[in-house]
């Protein structure tokens, strides 16, 4: 029992972190309909951000974070401005490609420069007991920052001008121009945004789960699991999508091999497109 | 004359296949065979997903699931039950299909975005399930006895001969019937579904239908050539089977080439493979292959959505009675 209550708090901690991740996928999903293919290979630069920051400059990995997330905003702006402007108004297909070039260039020069080796950020923030749990510390900051983040994401879009513009944007991008919305830079800022969020979850887990270039492609997946099960378009149902896959992640191994977790997931996932494509926390159309 | 006229299409995709299918024939050189086999197997597999992405217009993200299930179906069947070839062909085939075809009701529904997410998820569903599944040899697969090959002609090297002469065999097969689906009542069906689903079924098409007798269809050769390919390679395991990679190599031949067109994904194909090929092999670009495959993705994408062939056939209105 004491075991299977540690592993819900494992997966609880480790859900917030997915929540961001898919609250990137999502957010980019539900302003311009682009499903966001670039999404892995950015969350692996966000590790290898931290991992360069740490050991190339030895700044602590929480001013890295920061900084990565600043680099995350930039770098998804100019992918919007080179792959997937040109495109936003052509059918799925060609942004769904768009953005999978992108993926390729980033893991073609990643693969070249960093090779395929695993790294990992050597910090240890300690742990604490309380009773029969241990709790990580870095995994404890990861999800206190998370939270972070989420507030901050919701302050900006509800209480910002910006943030006003990308929610008309989303709701309805031809009425919000006609209204004086410059739409391609709202545009390009949703996109920075969402790469932001993928970085900074990228960050976040460098603390505590070592990776290799390719190490972004699962998170991927699971932020598309995560944005399915939490409504795509829906950040907030992204971190709450994102918590129910950590505590899965958590309790399934307690009862059957690990290796049947992804199955799991996967067939959870394909349900729920089916049944309700809207999400358990989106609302009826 | 008018009746050779009405095929020249058909007739130059032919010579195309019959070509490449030459060239290791006249040289006679192992290398060549293994160079042209690459091409042909990504010619028959862009051609099959053709039928669901460039005539229906539905993007299916994770048809490497049917070549990779064929695959499997078909490796079993020839492993521990002694199947021959032809056989376990056939069976790859037709569980290919009935995946489709219990699949297809289903996520057909869907559109856009929401059907590729579904092949996404069906696909790494598929593989983390065999990965689990003792049968198939879990994480670790199944290989094939060295024994197995001395009834296809003696010795391994007649046996890859005879892949060989199978996957063209099968790629002239593919092509026909990509040729007589784009030219049938059913296929103006799938085309009118991919221009606007709800105007179509207001037509007449029966769209639910058609897009699953699509989807099956599209779904049977990847699962013959995933016999062949695991066949001639004599093992099999989860990852290189299911690998979402090739997934969208295909769908980046049927664009290259023109998606729609029976010609697009036969040039797409064998265009991509002589690249990747070249890329690899280059000293220069060696290292970083994937990153310029991207690069020259992203602008076709941007700037030539057509493909080669749809390119032409707006540029030079008379060839397309040619090049279809």
């Amino acid at each position: 029992m004491d075991f299977l209550f540690a592993s819900i708090i494992d997966g609880l901690l480790l859900g917030f972190v997915y929540g961001i991740a898919a609250m990137g996928l999502t957010l980019i999903w539900g302003v311009m309909n682009v499903i966001n293919l670039a999404h892995g290979p950015i969350i692996a630069l966000g590790m290898f951000g931290v991992y360069l920051i740490f050991t190339g400059l030895g700044v602590n990995p929480y001013i890295g974070v920061v900084l990565v997330a600043v680099l995350g905003l930039l770098l998804g702006m100019l992918i919007y401005y080179i792959a997937v402007h040109r495109v936003i108004n052509a059918p799925h297909l060609s942004t769904l490609l768009a953005t999978f070039s992108i993926n390729m260039i980033i893991i073609g020069l990643g693969t070249a420069v960093f090779s395929a080796s695993p790294r990992n950020v050597d910090f240890s923030l300690g742990s604490m007991t309380l009773g029969p749990i241990t709790l990580l510390g870095s995994r404890v900051v990861a999800a206190v920052a998370s939270l972070l983040i989420t507030g901050g994401l919701y302050a900006f879009l509800y209480k910002t001008r910006q943030g006003r513009y990308i929610r008309a944007v989303a709701n309805n991008r031809d009425a919000a121009e006609l209204m004086g919305v410059p739409s391609t830079k709202i545009l390009a800022l949703s996109f920075g945004l969402g790469t932001m969020l993928a970085s900074v979850a990228g960050a976040l887990i460098a603390t505590f789960f070592p990776f290799t270039i390719l190490a972004g492609g699962v998170y991927e997946l699971k932020s598309f699991v995560i944005g399915v099960l939490g409504g795509l378009g829906n950040p907030i149902g992204a971190l709450f999508g994102g918590l129910i896959l950590g505590v899965l992640e958590g309790i399934i191994p307690t009862f059957m091999p690990t290796t049947w977790v992804p199955v799991l997931e996967f067939v959870l996932f394909v349900l729920i497109l089916l049944v309700r494509p809207q999400g358990i926390f989106g609302a009826k159309k | 004359m008018s009746g050779i006229r009405k095929y020249l299409g058909l007739i130059l995709a032919i010579v195309v296949v019959l070509a490449m299918a030459a060239w290791p024939v006249i040289n006679g050189k192992d290398i060549t065979r293994e160079v042209v086999f690459t091409m042909l197997l990504s010619v028959g597999l862009a051609s099959s997903l053709n039928i669901l992405l460039g005539y229906t217009g539905y993007v299916s993200f994770g048809h490497v699931v049917f070549f990779g299930l064929g695959g499997y179906v078909g490796f079993y069947l020839m492993a521990v039950h002694d199947w021959s070839l032809w056989t376990a062909m056939i069976a790859g085939g037709l569980a290919s299909a009935a995946l489709a075809f219990l699949l297809g009701k289903a996520i057909l529904r869907l559109r856009g975005g929401y059907f590729a997410l579904a092949t996404i998820g069906v696909n790494e569903a598929v593989r983390a399930f065999i990965n689990n599944f003792d049968p198939f040899g879990g994480p670790v697969g199944m290989s094939l006895n060295f024994q197995v090959y001395k009834n296809y002609g003696g010795g391994a090297r007649e046996a890859l001969w005879m892949s060989f002469y199978i996957l063209v065999a099968l790629t002239l097969l593919i092509t026909v019937v990509t040729y007589m689906v784009r030219s049938s009542k059913f296929g103006l069906g799938l085309l009118a579904i991919r221009e606007d689903e709800d105007a179509a079924e207001v037509m007449g098409v029966i769209a639910p239908n058609a897009k699953t007798w699509a989807y099956v269809l599209s779904a049977v050769f990847p699962g013959i050539l995933g016999v062949l390919f695991f066949f001639k390679n004599g093992n099999i395991e989860p990852a290189p089977a299911f690998r979402l990679q090739m997934s969208i190599e295909m769908i980046v031949m049927v664009m290259l080439g023109g998606q729609g067109t029976v010609l697009g994904p036969i040039l797409g194909g064998a265009g991509y493979q002589r690249l990747r090929g070249f890329l690899l092999t280059n000293p220069l670009f060696k290292n970083i292959q994937l990153a310029v495959a991207g690069v020259l993705l992203l602008v076709i994408v941007l700037f030539v959505p057509a493909g080669v062939v749809g390119w032409v056939r707006q540029r030079f209105p008379k060839l397309r009675r040619v090049l279809q």
